[in-house]
């Protein structure tokens, strides 16, 4: 069992939800009820994979990556075929697993229009594909690949079944996020031409590898690396989002589909995240540093301009999406201060904030569902007449106003714990954003309430 | 018991899941039922720990059982609790190399992570979780001799384990018990379980029975984890629980706009306090060396002689943010009084005996933080003394103006918390705790009592629609009157010693005695006698201004009311002063004795009874009493249309009104502005500029692509290729007469291309 986990279990976690696809494919549409079934067999099997690679998993050597699969891809660029687990990647992956059934299950009965469930449920278990492949993905290319598959079904989910202004929404969402991922690929390639070269079966060879590109980018100038970490702050940065390049979220959120904003929200945004801890810090950490002041900067204003915004909604969703800015700011605080806690801290926000707001999603959706709006005025007395979804609402909010030993809490405390010794300079300046980071708890707690 | 606290709170939880999960199925009896149950059995429970505890201080036991582990002193280094010649030679060495621990530890995080971790390690006093026996601690100066022996064997019991680890960072999950916490058991699940049974007839026939009885099982468990919490990240989750219990119970009547507005605010508010209390657990984590949240690892190195003043100090004060907006200190005590729309039974355990103390209680359990950051010891004023004697002030003035019974009652809570926290700010430790307990019983009365009260006057809690009450429910009046006598201090009652023993410790103080402290503590207790009178006055004197005929409550709620005021009365007994003792039986500061921490713990000086500051105190409320009884019983009183006749008193009387505006500030002002314009342009910057940039960069792609194809695509490459179209048909024509047919002439037309072709690759390739 191990060996053979060690060998597919990633490439199959990966690639049977295009296993599920390619047999819905050939299923007529009108079998509707059979597309859904395929389709949440599928995730099952997948989530399947997932539990035993969580169950095989060294957590004792949670360091190192496990089940790795490393075979040559494109020997002419030496960009190979390589994927690991590790104790970043572990989390996020649970996450996905976890999130896309649900999704299925929510659907179920639920099909916004224009229904089609074939291609609905077609898009969402391509989504899956990429965004698993991304979270394990060990190659630069590779991983870009994975993260490009994403953005498709994304654009069609919003632009096919979203809400009125879907149109804008979709081409805001998939332009901002395109040319991010359009100064990303450019950082990818300037990393790989002017890092060292490493020896492949004896040859010296440029590499993509990630594994292999924090030693070989030790020769780089610090400029160069600056501009590389700047190229790829965009690219990450926009996924995120950080300020000011967030907006195409709260338009993306309100349009899409439930389904779509619940993905949306609890996996894509991670990604950005994701690529910080994954790709750009442990490559360029001396970047890394140089840049830190700013995205911590950016990152309290995140916070409190995402609270702020959010007491200016009237719409549910959008406020939710608003929230989200204002978590990822914590997260991307966490990511800034470059310690340890930092990153643990971040991965605990990542997972938090996609469970808590995937659920609030869901609870919006369910809302929009059986009041047909999203206006919160109108929303009134939700506990006496849905007394589940009111106690599911309230507890989630509390999570998400980071409530102590509620998820949100371990993902909002230890960010502004670790912003207090930051271990590169400007202390100072980080104990300044830990303060405005507590403030924002407050103005969290008077848009949620 | 003492090593499995966590029980307590357990049990508490249990009873919660219970209710929410079943109550809906069950009768209101049963419901009751199972809080009852429980919170009894948590009561039994408690008592067993109290008894434990004075079992383990009076005949300490040489060995503790392996499975509990204890913090142990610094490792090396002397013990931190040093005696009182040893204070100078520490406030000496603290001006030296201070700051060495925590900025070796910057510098060596510059490294990587496991050697900062190796650095913290050895720089900075930790914990190990060894189960050892601390070192033999200095002898205190004011202990009696037998106390080195029991200071070395009383230490608190820590049972603790690993919650989980990032890196050189363990999260530890423990509960702690010694005095302190003993003493919050006792007192939480007393309360709280004569609030269950009396809420079981006031609550009778609600809507929600279910709901509060959940969220009062809820609130209990919190609070319990709260004061057996072992580190401030328990403690903080503790606090928030409490809080949200708080909020839920105070709009347990949400259909009614006010009652909701008042949650909000009571959430807020305490939001708003948060943020100093995450900051200065913050602080404190890392001021003790960031290895751990221990709450006597932190008041550890607190006391050790490098701490880091500056940290000290700035931490207690962002801690005592917190405690500002909890304990309702001024001038963040304005959620208080609103929170008196939930109900009854609620105000009187959340909102005057338990939760509101949590913020007292921070400070006592941290109390070495705040001595040696805010130097208690070696001050005649600071800020901690100073905010508690103004809202001791501030408070008693509010109650004055309130027409409604229960703020009133809220009024005097915040007053008398200001007590507390000036006790604490001028190092009468003892004194502030002794306080809080016979406060929550005399208070917890009061309260009761008010319910019980509007439960007969057609449940209103306006005073000018009572009167008389007296005739109509006497087991309620003589239980008020009692609690009314306790609260207002007067000899022999429970409010007489702990608040003397408040004033003499501010007359007292550590080096210097704390003179304003003092003058404001007197000034309100004068003006708790007022208030009170007037207050025992119109409800239970004159005439019965409401309708309907009032009647005496059941029984189920007049026992809890006699069972609190027996409290009031005998309480005060637990500490009574040196002075009064005779023969050689141990019965006087019994309660200093066996709450008082001994272990990680400033050196404090106690203050002895003092009779001319009693007799002066009680003279100072009897002539309150006999003003107040000119004014309301005689109506004879100089004061009598004051208000008409001076104009400041007049003025005053409107700020009052206005509860100094503070409200005006904070809703108008603050919230309001946050709400309205700052969010708006927020978000209107979000739509008009950054969107705006957007979306014309959209546009200017958009145009540009329009132009290029407009212009270049379809002029200028499909001109050319119109126009090679064209050509072709011409050229064609010419092409024709070069068909001829003849091989050869292809061949070299063939060969006449390639050269060029080749001649083009060879230049330009």
């Amino acid at each position: 069992m191990k060996s053979f986990l060690d060998s597919w279990g990633l490439s199959l976690a990966t690639f049977v939800p295009l296993i599920g696809v390619a047999i819905m494919l050939v299923i007529p549409k009108a079998e509707e009820q059979l597309h859904k079934v395929v389709a949440l067999v599928t995730t099952l099997v997948t989530a399947a994979i997932g539990v035993l690679l969580l169950v095989n998993f060294d957590y004792s050597h949670a360091g190192e990556f496990q089940f790795v699969v490393d075979k040559p891809w494109i020997e002419f660029i030496n960009s190979r075929y390589h994927m690991g687990l590790d104790g970043i990647s572990l989390p996020l992956l649970a996450l996905t697993l976890l999130v896309v059934p649900l999704c299925i299950i929510y659907s179920w009965n639920h099909f916004p229009e224009p229904r089609n469930p074939k291609a609905f449920l077609v898009l969402i278990l391509i989504l899956e594909t990429g965004m698993i492949g991304s979270f394990l993905a060990e190659d630069l290319i590779l991983f870009f690949v994975f993260f490009e598959i994403v953005l498709l079904p994304m654009y069609f989910l919003i632009g096919v079944w979203g809400g009125e202004q879907r149109q804008y929404a979709s081409i805001k969402f998939f332009l901002y996020t395109l040319f991010g991922s359009a100064l990303m690929i450019v950082s990818f390639l300037a990393l790989y031409f002017l890092t060292d070269k490493v020896l492949v079966d004896g040859v010296a060879m440029h590499t993509f590898d990630m594994q292999q590109l924090p030693l070989a980018a030790k020769g780089l100038s610090s400029m160069a690396a600056v501009l590389i970490f700047g190229g790829m702050f965009m690219g990450f940065g926009i996924k995120v989002p950080i300020f000011p390049f967030h907006t195409w979220l709260p338009d993306a959120h309100t349009q899409a589909p439930t389904v779509g904003s619940v993905i949306l929200a609890a996996v894509l945004l991670k990604l950005g995240t994701y690529g910080f801890i994954r790709i750009a810090i442990p490559i360029l950490p001396g970047a890394a540093q140089s840049w830190a002041p700013w995205i911590g900067l950016l990152a309290v204003i995140g916070i409190v301009y995402g609270a702020l915004c959010c007491l200016a909604q009237t719409d549910m969703k959008r406020l939710i999406a608003f929230s989200s800015v204002a978590h990822m700011g914590y997260v991307m605080l966490a990511i800034s201060s470059l310690t340890a806690i930092g990153m643990n801290a971040a991965i605990f926000g990542m997972v938090a904030h996609g469970l808590i707001t995937g659920m609030l999603f869901f609870v919006a959706g369910s809302v929009k569902e059986r009041y047909h709006t999203l206006e919160i005025k109108r929303l009134g007395g939700m506990l006496v007449s849905m007394p589940h979804l009111g106690w599911i609402l309230g507890i989630t909010t509390m999570a998400s106003l980071g409530l102590p030993g509620l998820a949100g809490f371990w993902g909002e405390f230890p960010a502004i714990l670790s912003a207090w010794d930051t271990q590169f300079g400007h202390v100072g300046l980080f104990r300044g954003y830990m303060v405005v980071a507590a403030i924002g708890t407050v103005l969290a707690a008077g848009y949620l309430l | 018991m003492l090593t499995h606290v966590w029980v307590i709170p357990g049990l508490m939880t249990v009873s919660f899941l219970l209710i929410l999960f079943f109550g809906k199925r069950f009768t209101e009896r049963v419901t009751s039922g199972i809080g009852i149950f429980f919170i009894a059995v948590c009561f039994v429970l408690s008592c067993v720990t109290v008894a434990n505890w004075v079992q383990r201080i009076n005949h300490p036991i040489a060995d503790i059982s392996a499975d509990v582990a204890l913090v142990t002193q610094p490792g090396g280094g002397p013990a931190p609790i040093a005696g009182q010649s040893d204070r100078e030679a520490i406030v000496g060495a603290r001006r030296g190399p201070l700051e060495g621990s925590i900025d070796q530890l910057v510098k060596a995080g510059e490294t990587t992570t496991p050697a900062s971790a190796e650095a913290a390690t050895t720089e900075a006093a930790t914990t190990e979780p060894a189960a050892t026996e601390p070192a033999a601690t200095e002898p205190a100066a004011t202990e009696a001799a037998a106390s080195a022996e029991h200071e070395a064997k009383a230490s608190p019991i820590v049972a603790r384990w690993t919650w989980f680890e990032w890196g050189s960072l363990k999260f530890e999950f423990g509960f702690i018990a010694d005095g302190l916490s003993i003493l919050m058991l006792f007192t939480v699940t007393a309360i709280s379980l004569l609030v269950h049974i009396y809420s079981k007839e006031y609550l009778h026939g609600d809507v929600r029975f279910t709901h509060y009885y959940a969220f009062l099982s809820l609130f209990s468990a919190a609070m319990l984890f709260y004061v057996t919490s072992s580190n401030t990240i328990q403690m903080l989750t503790g606090w928030e629980l409490v809080g949200v219990c708080s909020f839920a119970l105070i709009g347990h009547w949400w259909e009614d706009k006010k009652n909701s507005d008042a949650a909000l605010k009571a959430f807020l508010t305490n939001r708003v306090g948060d943020v100093g209390l995450i900051i200065g657990v913050v602080i404190t984590f890392y001021a003790a060396g960031a290895t751990s949240f221990n709450v006597l690892h932190i008041n550890q190195y607190a006391l050790s002689p490098g701490a880091n003043q500056t940290l000290l100090l700035v931490g207690g004060l962002c801690l005592f943010g917190g405690v500002t907006s909890k304990s309702g200190q001024f001038p963040l005590h304005t959620w208080l009084p609103d929170a008196m729309a939930g109900p009854t039974p609620v105000s009187a355990l959340i909102h005057a005996a338990t939760m509101v103390v949590a913020g007292v209680y921070l400070i006592a359990r941290l109390y070495s933080v705040f001595y040696e950051g805010l130097n208690i010891g070696a001050n005649f004023v600071n800020y901690i003394a100073v905010i508690g004697g103004i809202t001791i002030v501030a408070g008693a003035l509010l109650a004055f103006v309130q027409t409604d019974i229960k703020k009133v009652l809220a009024y005097s809570t915040i007053s008398q918390l200001g007590y507390m926290v000036m006790a604490l700010g001028v190092g009468a430790w003892t004194g502030a705790i002794f306080h809080l307990f016979t406060h929550a019983f005399f208070k917890a009365c009061l309260f009761l009592g008010a319910g019980s009260v509007s439960h007969a006057a057609h449940h209103t809690f306006d005073m000018r629609k009572m009167g008389g009450l007296r005739k109509f429910m006497p087991a309620t009046f003589a239980t008020f009157i009692i609690g009314t006598i306790a609260l207002m201090g007067l000899f022999p009652f429970a409010g007489f010693w702990s608040k003397d023993e408040v004033l003499a410790g501010s007359l007292n103080g550590q080096q210097h005695p704390y003179v304003l402290m003092l003058v404001l503590g007197v000034i309100g207790a004068a003006m708790t006698c007022l208030y009170m009178s007037r207050l025992i006055y119109l409800t239970f004197f004159g005439e019965y201004r409401g309708h309907g005929t009032p009647h005496e409550s059941p029984k189920v709620m007049t026992i809890p009311l006699w069972i609190l005021a027996i409290g009031a009365i005998v309480l005060g007994f637990l500490n009574l002063p040196n002075f009064f003792k005779v023969g050689s039986f141990d019965y006087t500061t019994r309660f200093e004795h066996f709450v008082e921490p001994t272990f990680a713990f400033p050196e404090i000086n106690h203050a002895e009874f003092n009779v001319g500051l009693a007799v002066g105190t009680t003279v100072v409320a009897g002539i309150a009493i006999f003003v107040a009884y000119q004014y309301f019983w005689r109506r004879k009183s100089v004061f009598l249309g004051l208000r008409d006749k001076v104009r400041a008193f007049a003025w005053g009387y409107k700020v009052l009104e206005n509860k100094f505006y503070l409200d005006h500030l904070y809703t108008d002002v603050v919230v309001g502005g946050v709400k309205g314009p700052v969010a708006r342009a927020s978000y209107w910057f979000n739509n008009q500029v950054i969107d705006t940039v957007v979306n014309s960069a959209g546009r200017g792609a958009v145009a540009s692509g329009r132009a290029l194809y407009t212009q270049v695509d379809q002029k200028v490459i499909d001109g050319l290729v119109l126009s090679t179209g064209t050509g072709a048909d011409e050229s064609g024509e010419a092409l024709r007469h070069m068909q001829t047919g003849r091989v050869q002439q292809y061949a070299a037309l063939l060969f006449a291309g390639v050269a060029f072709l080749a001649i083009i690759l060879v230049i330009f390739v």
